[in-house]
């Protein structure tokens, strides 16, 4: 198995249309659009409450836009059209959906009861993709990818916060997806931590994979961005490359969230 | 008496003697001398020790008795018995425990309705009063009993008399045992962290897969705590067979106690001595059981008692060495 065969994948086009998500009476995405070109790094960015995370579980279907879509590489994410309606999949269908779409929590998530090599070939095998040896060679071969090689028989709670990350970052890799989520991946972590787990992410942004950053980092989103989304009440208040939204922000609500941040 | 966890290590530090040339912060600091603890230690000891000698030498006790009683081989009839009963009712118990607690937790309203009735009802009317039912309902209808969804056990136990009681027994528990069970079980699901079922819905496992692999090994960390407790009850529950007339261990003590009259209290203490055995193998598989689903919730797992004699063994010998070198 060599390491293009089993690593790259072709990265996935995105499109987000008109998503409203509401809970209640509180509106969280209020008619977002977003395109993001194969192999593209987006990072989004806004104040706590903004919607951004929510705009994230929106992409792989975790939550379900009240109105609107998701699309990857044009197939809806999580619906079917059915005359001029948009009717849910079954859950079996976005269940598979969620194998084309990698996604990196704040807190790890690593399942605590499996070894780190188990936690990265689990899902290949059980959604039948590989056989069980197939997985595991993979799975070693990401491990190091991520530099935990040697780690490959510890539990997740042996490992640091940075290590846990980076074994969920291997196993959201695992399934070859084309695009991948990233919600704050630093944010639960010590800051020599921060580092390690960045690294990671900025290989895979050079090697062309399509990618969805949610973070904090304002120095990491301008050394690694394509294009920078701000989003501030559920909606986009503007978007471009790093140099401009960072360095040259138009709007009132931009530049006071950056100055807080900066 | 467990030692203070201070008094076993630093064997890097050379116990010298008070040695008045040494400045202050190089010596060893004096532990606080307690002694309330050992007076309360020796009151104990000397309770303790009348217990145990009026155990042994009481006449009321009649342990010769014990002696030819305790491996008789109707008792060991009744224990079979006992097993059988506890261990089909435990297996059936938990399997409907998991099925009520999935209905509890799942989005339809009639199964969530279903299923906390069902609880609501098991737990309010008393085991013996749910096992003298299914006794009188089966002797009314007895071709009712094969279609009763507790199949296996049934089947196999239809022919004779002594099954169906067997059948009647295992049922009654079971229904009784769900429902504890259910409420253990759905516990046990709640205690796993959300962040796991998204986690494993992010990654598209399938829902079967979700529940067997990566949610229910971690809710079994608590569920098997708390269902060794309602083990243990069950052990003991299944001496109220007795009166669907299955002869378990209680049972077969109760009827030799009605022949040899004499023999009450030896027989009572069979039953005692038996129980306890039942009932520390039951911990100590747990242990173990807990031990492996434990895997990977701590940074290292806890010893086992084998470890644990080789380690002090180390550690006496280590000390042993150390005194003698003084």
């Amino acid at each position: 198995m060599s390491t293009t065969d089993t690593l790259e994948t072709a990265p996935a086009a995105l499109e987000i249309h008109d998503v409203h998500k509401w809970y209640g009476t509180h509106r969280v995405l209020d008619g977002v659009d977003l395109t993001i070109r194969p192999g593209e790094v987006t990072v989004v960015l806004g104040p706590s409450g903004s919607g951004k995370s929510t705009l994230l579980r929106v992409i792989n279907h975790l939550e379900k836009p009240e109105i609107g879509y998701v699309s990857i590489n044009d197939e809806l994410v999580g619906v079917k059209r059915q005359g001029d309606r948009l009717k849910e999949l079954s859950e079996r269908a976005i269940l598979a959906q969620r194998g084309r779409i990698g996604f990196v929590f704040q807190n790890f998530n690593l399942f605590p009861h499996l070894t780190v090599l188990d936690n990265v070939a689990a899902a290949p095998v059980a959604t039948g993709k590989l056989t069980k040896p197939e997985a595991r060679a993979l799975a070693k071969e990401l491990l190091e990818r991520v530099g935990l090689g040697e780690r490959v028989g510890a539990y997740p709670r042996q490992l640091s916060g940075g290590q846990q990350q980076r074994v969920a970052i291997a196993r959201a890799l695992a399934l070859r997806p084309g695009v991948i989520l990233f919600d704050e991946p630093t944010s639960a972590l010590d800051p020599e931590l921060v580092g390690e787990v960045l690294s990671v992410i900025r290989d895979l942004a050079t090697s062309g994979t399509t990618l969805v950053i949610v973070t904090h980092e304002i120095g990491f989103a301008r050394e690694i961005a394509d294009r920078v989304v701000f989003i501030d009440h559920g909606r986009i208040v503007e978007q471009g490359p790093p140099s401009e939204v960072l360095d040259r922000p138009q709007h009132e609500r931009t530049r006071d969230f950056l100055s807080k941040v900066l | 008496m467990s030692e203070p966890p201070g008094a076993t290590i630093a064997p890097e530090a050379p116990p010298v003697a008070d040695e008045p040339s040494k400045p202050l912060a190089a010596q060893r600091v004096l532990p606080l001398r307690r002694p309330g603890r050992w007076i309360a230690t020796a009151v104990v000891l000397v309770l303790v020790a009348q217990f145990v000698h009026g155990l042994v030498t009481n006449p009321f006790y009649q342990w010769d008795r014990w002696g030819y009683w305790f491996l008789r081989p109707t008792i060991l009839d009744g224990l079979v018995i006992t097993l059988e009963v506890t261990a089909y009712s435990a297996v059936l118990g938990l399997l409907g425990g998991i099925l009520l607690a999935l209905a509890r937790l799942s989005k339809s309203p009639v199964l969530r309705a279903v299923s906390w009735t069902y609880v609501w009802a098991l737990r309010s009317i008393p085991l013996i009063v749910v096992l003298l039912f299914l006794y009188n309902f089966s002797a009314l209808y007895k071709t009712l009993s094969v279609g009763v969804p507790f199949g296996p056990a049934f089947f196999s136990f239809d022919e004779s008399k002594l099954a169906t009681d067997m059948a009647i027994a295992v049922i009654g528990l079971s229904l009784n045992e769900a429902a504890y069970a259910a409420e253990v079980v759905r516990g046990g699901i709640l205690s796993v962290d959300q962040g796991q079922h998204e986690a494993a819905a992010a990654l598209g496992l399938p829902k079967g897969y979700q529940f067997r692999r990566i949610v229910f090994p971690q809710a079994l960390r608590s569920i098997i705590p708390n269902y060794v407790n309602q083990l243990i009850g069950l052990i003991k529950s299944t001496s109220l067979v007795f009166y669907v007339s299955l002869l378990d261990l209680f049972g077969t003590a109760q009827s030799m106690g009605s022949t040899y009259p004499g023999d009450i209290v030896p027989l009572l203490l069979v039953v005692t001595v038996w129980y306890l055995i039942l009932t520390s193998v039951v911990s100590v598989i747990q242990f173990y059981v807990e031990r492996y689903y434990g895997r990977g919730a701590t940074r290292s797992l806890p010893p086992t008692p084998l470890q644990k004699l080789r380690a002090g063994l180390t550690d006496l010998r280590a000390r042993i060495r150390r005194e003698a070198a003084v």
